[in-house]
């Protein structure tokens, strides 16, 4: 039950901080070129992430569970440590804050300098929005099929991912505009945590440990992490103040 | 060809990432992780403890260079 809420937790904001995203580059091509093309385009990519999803979903449950969270477990290690790596860099001031606003900005006018259209569909506005969605929902798919294949809840997954799309385009359509007061960053932190605890986890599991306390050492494991993230980004904000300090007295 | 290569970089960018050492890092701890968990050694610390260090080896290289 505990895995479970924590299951939905993660792929709930994984996939809302990425249809945040998704939703900018299609508003902003939209907006500008008209919504026909866009919204075939959005539809084109929602199609091949719904079939890479029930393909590869179904398909996983055939491989030894030992494998498959192994296999699982490495690679949601790998997406959450750099899901986590820049959420770390960009709160201590070492990378630049994603602004959905500025983006929104300049996808207008990239959109708007682009080539008009010629034929009954605009290959552009097609092309940017599928790109889009496609680009940023594969790694939610991946995560989808990854954590729904190794705990048995497929369903359970695309709900969780499917109810933070429908939540992000509601608030779009009313807002009619980038979403850009959510607090990206440290959506990006938590959901860093949860992917890197989640493939510890499971990857540990794969490889043959045995976790103390079995299924509750994953609280443990999202503790430590979260522990150690808000630590190295104190860190780097500490060092990013002396360097100011340093360079304001010299 | 081109497309090819850029299919290989697209792939290598998704599971990758920005840091290759983080991932060779990752791949030795597994190793490591699944050799003494098959010795019936308690390994159970290990994959916590090799995230952790690559994760700070990471950002302070990245710190180091941007700052």
């Amino acid at each position: 039950m505990g895995s479970n809420v924590l299951l939905f937790f993660a792929i709930f904001l994984a996939s809302a901080v990425e249809a945040v995203e998704a939703l900018t580059i299609v508003l902003a091509v939209g907006t500008v070129r008209g919504w026909r093309s866009t919204m075939f385009g959005v539809g084109a990519a929602t199609v091949v992430l719904g079939a890479i999803v029930v393909a590869l979903g179904p398909a996983l449950s055939v491989i030894p569970i030992a494998t498959l969270r192994l296999v699982v477990g490495a690679l949601l290690l790998s997406f959450g440590l750099q899901w986590l790596r820049k959420a770390v860099l960009r709160a201590g001031g070492y990378k630049p804050l994603h602004d959905e606003a500025a983006a929104f900005v300049s996808g207008r006018a990239e959109a708007g300098s682009a080539a008009a259209s010629t034929g009954r569909v605009d290959w552009y506005s097609f092309t940017v929005a599928f790109k889009g969605v496609l680009l940023e929902g594969l790694e939610v798919a991946f995560i989808v099929i990854g954590f729904g294949s190794t705990q048995s809840r497929l369903g359970l997954a695309v709900g969780a991912a499917a109810a933070a799309v429908i939540l992000v385009v509601a608030v779009g359509v009313v807002v009619h505009g980038p979403l850009e007061r959510v607090p990206e960053n440290t959506l990006k932190f938590v959901v860093g945590v949860l992917l890197t605890s989640f493939g510890i986890f499971w990857g540990g599991e794969g490889a043959g440990v045995e976790w103390p306390g079995s299924d509750v050492a994953i609280l443990g494991v999202a503790g430590f992490v979260a522990l150690v993230s808000v630590f190295l980004t104190r860190e780097l904000r500490r060092r990013r103040q002396r360097l100011r300090l340093a360079e304001a007295k010299a | 060809m081109r497309y090819v290569v850029a299919f290989g970089r697209f792939w290598w960018n998704f599971v990758v990432g920005d840091d290759w050492r983080v991932a060779a890092g990752l791949v030795v701890a597994f190793v490591l992780t699944w050799v003494l968990a098959h010795h019936g050694v308690a390994a159970w610390w290990l994959l916590p403890l090799a995230v952790a260090l690559l994760l700070v080896g990471s950002v302070a290289r990245e710190a180091r260079n941007g700052s």
